[in-house]
């Protein structure tokens, strides 16, 4: 089994994934679907203030209260010390894990949880929450990262010393980590460059989205083992973060994965689930919580908002001799935004010999910043790719060629050390140039904006099971959540390897006590990753059976063969035995062995990166200043599309996100740094009369560390929008918009000639 | 041998300025082990922060991983969300 | 505080339940009715996930109180199959893969459906703003819009 394989049975085809009849009739039990007899309804305290030193918490008149059951602040967790712990399954600081989930002596945020309650009903604990009195005193706050790195600005954390420096500094300060990455000399680079693009740019916070908010059930026993059952992003990570926070043996936990209603990045970490299992411990009763709509807005995700400042320089021939750029990354409350990666991702899809990158992750008065979809590199690419487009109009260079001119292949060093292995870009970008859309005339106030964009893809442990059984079927267990078809892709690559037909597959995902450890449905790996596992326990299924056979035809294994579900002997004995079908090698399990099961457990590494590239026409009414996208071509190199249609679906997906982040969403503060859009109707994402179809290209250049060639696809596709609907209106309206998000009051100002 | 070429941050902390080095290992686990006899310390640091990346592809946790004679290595930051 | 005795029509059933005052529509059907096909996004009537027909009109089930569905006919994504027999509009949502994470579907299909009977022969445009009360932030709608050409075209027999 090779990428080089050509021909597929299943691979490649379209069909109905195994839960989508669920899905459809509205059985599918997602988190908040989950309700257990004698279950406390479980609600949260949180912060008014964006920044408040807790003086005291007073809960006897809630807990005083008929048919409330518990009342918890921080003192009911443990305090966890101060230290990064890495790395692989375990990875973060948990003393921030811990104080983000519920304060300690500050809060750090208007949302910041400070109190939970479980009674009988939803309504007295409400009535609960109200009864809870907490002494703030409140302290100025901060919500701009720029204004953050200000000598004057409140410190969120007052012994915090920036962490990546050769010399640390001697103050604390709100900047927790400052990275670089440095090829070449910039400098002398810029000498040789006969045109230079210098700009600066700033994007906003945007939420990750996801239609289902946050819920939980947790139901601990006398004996105190816990149940909990919720959506996220891996169960094993639940598991993990429950025992750390609440401080349980991790054996004493199992986690069962709901269907989840998106995630995106911002379902990767446990918001309610230690409150749950706490309260549960409390009262030796299931406890259920769930988020509204604005406790999502106001506590969870989003990604951060960034101040960035590019500078590129180019020969006439549009070669790219030198690029900087500094990145200044929001991470909200505590530590950890994906600069780094915006650090890596900016510049990665062009061959530049002198780059140096250097950034800041600065701690502010809003959510910790969560994963979104290619964490960090979206941000930096509406930066750089705004910047090369600049550079193109400046070099009377077609956009799409100059990417061309500079684009990575095999073997191109990178400015962050390795080279490249096998990338798509060049062909991503030739494939848009072939498309229909790319010489469909223009009308007035019309752009077209192109851009790029690049994700390094995740590998990661993963194993799974593959049950062969009596009736000639086989069930699959992985541990990986589905967020979007994953089932499906499963089932095609177990079938093409068992050489039965796919609906004779059927995949589950198991809980943490149905197999070992899993890593997150996250970074672009469940494909790559869990499908390798897939395949390799499919392959083990397929090794005992030829064993089966060989046993019954009194012939060496290695003289069996497997092929299209059968055992067929081969060498010296082919034609001497009538092939053996997998039903009949099953239907005879028990004389020969036992129950035909296989397995596999991996750590996948060397997944491929992805790249995308983008163009997109937009039509800009003058008089409002409002952008409508008129069409959307999206190209990116997937490897080896296992069921195009939901690979499609994944760049789909992504562009229409990344057209809310380019020209509507933000959150917006008020002075007293309260979110005032905690709601979809303010927090405008786009409908459905907002978008046109999307058009995609999928190009498939195999990875060879994958048995099908399996690329990750999930986050390219949102990496390129925000630069490409800039681009295009810059190329409809001859003004450049530098920042996010491109609302109708921008462009107007724009076209006025304010911006 | 292999060339390992390590980053600013970690020849800050540990190599006093030595930035490429050559080593000898059959796979991951053993680079480590050398680079650690070397500049001690440096191994804990490199596996909990680091990715290692080699022939173009990037890995992380990965002691199997064999290392070819005249493997470049790398090491970047591990890839992840955002902590 | 006594509950309210509320008589319905719900999925061509007669149904009886008792609900407070203050309990939205939705509430009832998920808390009360165990009906979970109709998802809680935002109870502020902005996401769509809730959608339901009361009386033959699609409304957000989280806008509308339990206590006044008495005496009329509530439809929810349970209804939409007969049986084993999915409704076209589900089944071309399976086949044109119009689903990822699913959250919003049950919502998605019943607005759908409430589109095609009064609109067979819908453009997409038409389809694109009636389906804008809808939110979906997974597919980027495209799949959903074709699904619902094809089951249109399917359902008026022009395919």
């Amino acid at each position: 089994m090779t990428a080089e394989r050509k021909e597929f049975r299943w691979i490649g085809k379209r069909p109905v994934r195994p839960d989508g009849v669920d899905k459809v009739t509205g059985r599918a039990q997602f988190s908040a679907d989950f309700n257990m007899p004698g279950q406390l309804i479980g609600k949260v305290l949180r912060s008014p203030h964006a920044h408040a030193r807790i003086k005291s918490i007073d809960t006897s008149k809630a807990k005083a209260l008929a048919g409330v059951k518990a009342v918890i602040t921080g003192a009911d967790f443990p305090s966890l010390p101060d230290e990064w712990v890495g790395a692989g399954r375990v990875e973060g600081n948990f003393k921030y894990f811990s104080e983000n989930i519920i304060a300690r002596d500050k809060v750090l945020y208007e949302g910041h949880t400070v109190a939970a309650v479980a009674a009988v009903s939803a309504a007295i604990a409400e009535e609960a929450l109200s009864l809870i009195k907490v002494d703030y005193e409140v302290l100025p706050h901060v919500i701009d990262p720029v204004e953050a790195m200000a000598p004057d600005a409140p410190l969120l954390h007052e012994k915090m010393i920036t962490r990546g420096m050769k010399t640390p500094p001697t103050k604390p300060s709100n900047v927790a980590k400052w990275a670089e990455f440095l090829m070449g000399d910039p400098v002398e680079g810029f000498k040789k460059a006969d045109v230079i693009v210098e700009r600066s740019y700033t994007t906003k916070a945007v939420h990750q989205g996801y239609i289902e908010p946050h819920a939980v059930a947790a139901s601990t026993s006398a004996d105190g083992q816990t149940v909990v059952w919720c959506s996220s992003q891996g169960q094993y990570q639940v598991r993990t973060w429950v025992s750390k926070i609440v401080g349980l043996p991790l054996s004493s936990i199992r986690v069962i994965p709901a269907e989840i209603g998106g995630g995106f990045g911002g379902k990767l970490i446990p918001y309610l689930e230690p409150l749950a299992v706490r309260m549960s411990r409390l009262t030796n009763r299931p406890v259920k919580i769930t988020m509204s709509r604005e406790d999502v807005f106001r506590a969870t995700g989003p990604t951060s908002g960034a101040a960035m400042k590019i500078k590129v320089g180019a020969t006439k021939d549009g070669k790219i001799v030198a690029a900087e750029g500094e990145f200044i990354f929001q991470a909200g409350a505590y530590p950890g935004s994906p600069f780094m990666n915006g650090l890596m991702c900016s510049f990665a899809p062009y061959a530049i010999p002198n780059v140096r990158t250097w950034g800041y992750d600065v701690v502010t008065n809003r959510p910790k910043a969560a994963a979104y979809r290619a964490p960090g590199s979206p941000i930096a690419a509406y930066a750089v790719e705004s910047a090369l487009d600049e550079l193109a109009k400046k070099l009377n260079i077609h956009p799409v060629d100059l990417r061309l001119k500079n684009a990575i292949v095999e073997g191109t060093p990178s400015y962050f050390g390795p080279k490249f292995g096998s990338v798509g870009f060049v062909e991503t970008l030739e494939a848009l140039k072939k498309h229909p859309n790319y010489n469909i005339p223009l009308g007035p106030n019309q752009g077209r904006g192109f851009a790029s964009g690049f994700w390094f893809n995740g590998g990661g442990e993963s194993c799974a099971t593959v049950n062969i059984n009596d009736d000639g079927t086989a069930s699959v267990i992985e541990g990986n959540p589905d967020i979007g078809g994953s089932r499906a892709s499963m089932a095609i690559m177990a079938a093409e390897v068992l050489g039965i037909d796919y609906d004779k597959v059927r995949p589950i995902v198991g809980d943490t006590a149905s197999l070992g450890f899993n890593h997150v449905t996250g970074g672009s790996r469940v494909t790559f990753a869990t499908g390798m596992a897939v395949v390799r326990a499919a392959e083990d299924a397929v090794r005992e059976m030829k064993e089966r056979a060989a046993m019954l035809w009194d012939i060496s294994p290695d003289a069996v063969t497997w092929e299209d579900g059968f055992a067929r002997p081969a060498g010296d004995n082919a034609g001497k035995h009538e092939p053996l079908s997998l039903k009949q090698i099953a239907g005879q399990a028990a004389k020969t062995g036992g129950p035909i099961c296989g397995h596999a457990s991996l750590n996948a590494q060397a997944p491929g990166p992805g790249l995308g590239s983008h163009m997109v026409d937009v039509e800009v009414d003058p008089e409002t200043g409002h952008v409508k996208i008129l069409r959307y071509t999206a190209s990116q190199d997937v490897g080896r599309a296992i069921h195009p249609s939901y690979v499609e679906g994944q760049m789909q997906g992504g562009v229409a996100q990344g057209i809310g982040w380019a020209l509507n969403e933000e959150y917006i503060y008020d002075k007293n740094g309260r979110l005032e859009n905690p709601g979809f109707l303010d927090y405008r994402m786009p409908v459905c009369s907002d978008l046109p179809f999307i058009d995609t290209i999928m190009i498939e250049k195999p990875v060879p560390s994958h048995p099908f060639g399996v690329r990750g696809v999930g986050e390219v596709p949102i990496v390129p929008p925000m630069a490409a609907v800039a681009n295009a209106i810059h190329s409809a309206i001859g003004k450049r918009l530098t920042s996010l998000p491109m609302s109708p009051p921008k462009v107007r100002a724009a076209i006025d000639g304010d911006a | 041998m292999a060339h390992v070429v390590l980053p600013q941050v970690i020849v800050d902390r540990f190599t006093t300025g030595v930035a490429e080095v050559e080593v000898d290992a059959k796979n991951v686990r053993g680079l480590m082990k050398a680079l650690d006899e070397r500049y001690p310390g440096i191994a804990a640091v490199l596996e909990d922060e680091m990715a290692i990346a080699m022939n173009g592809s990037i890995y992380h946790d990965a002691y199997l991983e064999a290392v070819g004679a005249d493997t470049e290595v790398y090491f970047i930051p591990r890839i992840g969300g955002g902590r | 505080m006594s509950k309210h005795h509320v008589t319905a029509t719900i999925n061509g059933e007669p149904t009886e339940f008792l609900c407070e005052t203050s309990q939205s529509l939705l509430d009832v059907l998920r808390d009360e009715l165990e009906l979970t096909g109709s998802k809680e996004g935002c109870t502020s009537g902005d996401c769509g996930a809730c959608s339901v027909m009361l009386d033959g009109r699609l409304v957000c089930s989280c806008l509308v109180l339990g206590v006044e569905a008495s005496g009329r006919t509530v439809d929810t994504i349970e209804g939409m199959a007969q049986g084993a027999d999915l409704h076209p509009l589900q089944r071309h949502f399976l086949e044109g893969a119009a689903l990822q994470c699913g959250i919003c579907t049950p919502g998605f299909l019943i607005a759908a459906r409430a589109l095609l009977e009064r609109t067979p022969d819908p453009t997409e445009t038409e389809i694109r703003y009636w389906l804008a009360g809808n939110l979906c932030r997974c597919t980027g709608y495209d799949k959903i819009v074709r699904a619902v050409m094809d089951a249109a075209a399917e359902m008026r027999g022009a395919r």
